[in-house]
């Protein structure tokens, strides 16, 4: 009787939540269930393949030896005696390190012009972000006919503002310290919008009564710059700075698509000898172990990383 | 103003607009190159003793019609667009909840969990394309474009689940506790009240999975070796070059097409892209 009573006018109190409802109202159940999806991908597409990888560099693994026989170390002895191998480390640092030096510096330069009031300003934002937004494959394309050997628009420029002769058109992809010139400019090409949009970020994020108090405290431009704009976005500079490097030191893209990584393997990056030798020529072992060279370098950037935005957060 | 100042001033911007005129022509001349090789003839294209900025023929649309007609051009731009809303829905349903899990369910170790999701962004192609042709070949999607569709997510998840995390803690604790008040469940909130508020960073997260997604190259080239497959970077890079014989006007065309409209979207959405990687909350 008593119980039939109370379901009749239970519409007006709340029913006592059922057994369903309370997980659906307890953080430690739904915290899991709504990161399970994206840990799964991850775990299964990032963190296994990186485990996998690294097996393979360790093993004798390739299209024709289908066996996962261990041999230890043996490929990574076997790549740092190859000179390729030692010239494509050595080119990707210096792929690296030019590209981003150079369009760091040329990105501050755009964001301190872009920090002007002109007419146009956003149409002139928008031609400069064009490198970094489009895709770099089709970007790289349009840099190979740029250099082209006999046709490069560049070397007829070069040739009517009279810095080269008829007949001494330097054959940018063809040459190897030209080759390696034409990938880090590139390379920089991409990363300068980037870096300019970075640098207005943190520019516009330092309060102008800040910049306007040491300007009347009669601070000069080396005082303003050095102690107060650098230290102030050197945090945000820092994440975009790991983020540029990272991106040119693990590219392949451009070198494929620009030079193949020659002329004679003289341009190419781990990446793209990576995919040479496990791709094109099926010797994953030895591929994965040029690969995965790449990776204390990452661990680095990452811890790197971890410590600029970890100090973000404070 | 005195003379000596206004000159001073004159001066500064002289060399500040030379300046900036030069940036730009850097940054855009390639553009501006693939347009006028596009419409070029051949005859001009390949004659070097007249001014190459400028058409001395007149323009002409076959590098556009053997584009069109004679590649599989749009197939390509079609697999993309595959690719893209595939990768944009998987992408939305595993990232959406796990950011506002990491951002409001878990806690003080949420941040950190964050963070290290985040950097799994920082693990490159390079370095997975060997193993994870292993899995593609095993899951029987090689040379199939669902294989790009499996694997992109692997980039575009840990971005975006940092770059909702962000968006999520922006939304005010409170107008979620008014709907639990009311008998809402977290779970229902979630759906009732947070996502309908974070509107500008779903957007967001659909334009930047979809770009990166169009934008891939280096999986498409390790997993996709038939025509009919092929996104459009990978067909453009690949089928339009013919052993040593490459075809500019319809190549120079199609980077053009393929490129410069989403380039447009993405400077929409750029201030939301730098908030989301450098992990700045506004």
């Amino acid at each position: 009787m008593e119980t039939t009573t109370t379901t009749t006018t239970a519409a007006a109190p709340p029913a006592k939540p059922s057994r369903f409802q309370y997980m659906l109202d307890n953080p430690g159940f739904l915290a899991p269930l709504f990161m399970a999806p994206a840990v799964v991908y991850i775990v299964l597409l990032v963190a296994f393949p990186t485990v996998l990888s690294v097996y393979y560099s360790l093993s004798a693994y390739n299209i024709y030896n289908l066996s996962f026989k261990f041999v230890g170390l043996k490929n990574y002895i076997d790549i740092f005696q190859d000179d390729v191998f030692l010239q494509t480390l050595g080119n990707t640092f210096i792929f690296t390190i030019a590209a981003n030096v150079i369009g760091l510096a040329l990105g501050k330069a755009t964001a301190l012009l872009l920090l002007r009031d002109f007419r146009g300003k956003v149409f002139v934002r928008f031609l400069i972000i064009l490198p970094w937004a489009v895709p770099i494959a089709l970007a790289t394309l349009a840099w190979r006919w740029m250099f082209d050997s006999l046709y490069s628009v560049i070397n007829w420029s070069l040739q009517h503002a009279h810095l080269i002769g008829p007949n001494t058109w330097p054959n940018w992809l063809g040459e190897e310290h030209l080759a390696m010139i034409s990938v880090i400019i590139v390379h920089a090409w991409r990363l300068f919008p980037f870096g300019a949009v970075i640098f207005l970020a943190g520019l516009t994020s330092i309060p102008k009564d800040v910049m306007d108090a040491c300007v009347v405290d009669g601070a000069g431009f080396w005082r303003k710059n050095f102690q107060i704009v650098i230290p102030m976005i050197t945090p945000i500079i820092a994440i975009a700075g790991l983020f540029g490097i990272v991106f040119t030191f693990t590219d392949m893209s451009v070198v494929y698509l620009l030079t193949k990584g020659g002329p004679t393997n003289s341009t190419h990056v781990l990446g793209s000898l990576a995919f040479q030798v496990g791709i094109l020529s099926g010797d994953v072992s030895h591929g994965a172990a040029i690969s995965l060279v790449m990776f204390p370098f990452l661990l680095v950037a990452s811890i790197l990383l971890l410590r600029f935005l970890r100090r973000r957060e404070v | 103003m005195p003379p000596k100042l206004r000159l001073k001033k004159l001066l500064d911007n002289t060399t500040a607009y030379t300046i900036l005129t030069i940036l730009v022509i850097f940054a855009a001349f390639p553009f501006y190159w693939m347009l006028i090789t596009t419409f070029k003839t051949d005859g001009d294209l390949y004659n070097l003793h007249v001014v190459p900025f400028w058409f001395h023929a007149m323009p002409t649309l076959d590098h556009l019609d053997l584009l069109f007609n004679q590649t599989r051009f749009l197939r390509w731009f079609w697999n993309s667009m595959v690719i893209g809303v595939l990768v944009v829905a998987i992408t939305l349903v595993t990232a959406l909840p796990a950011g506002y899990a990491l951002a409001r369910l878990v806690g003080t170790r949420g941040e950190t969990l964050g963070i290290g999701i985040f950097l799994t962004y920082l693990v490159p192609p390079t370095l997975l394309f060997l193993p994870l042709s292993r899995v593609v070949a095993d899951l029987h999607l090689q040379d199939s474009l669902w294989s790009l569709v499996v694997v992109y997510p692997s980039f575009t998840i840990p971005f975006c689940t940092w770059l909702m995390m962000g968006f999520y803690k922006s939304i005010p604790r409170d107008s979620v506790e008014a709907a639990l008040v009311d008998g809402c469940t977290v779970f229902g909130s979630f759906f009732k009240v947070v996502l309908p508020m974070s509107m500008s960073g779903i957007l967001t997260v659909v334009i930047f999975a979809f770009t990166l997604a169009m934008q891939e190259f280096i999986y498409a080239l390790t997993f996709i070796s038939s025509e009919s497959q092929k996104p459009i970077t990978l067909g453009v890079a690949t089928d339009l070059v013919r052993g040593d014989i490459y075809y500019w006007g319809s190549l120079m065309g199609a980077a053009l097409i393929a490129s410069v409209p989403f380039a447009l979207l993405y400077n929409f959405f750029l201030d939301s892209f730098i908030t989301g990687i450098t992990g700045e909350t506004r």
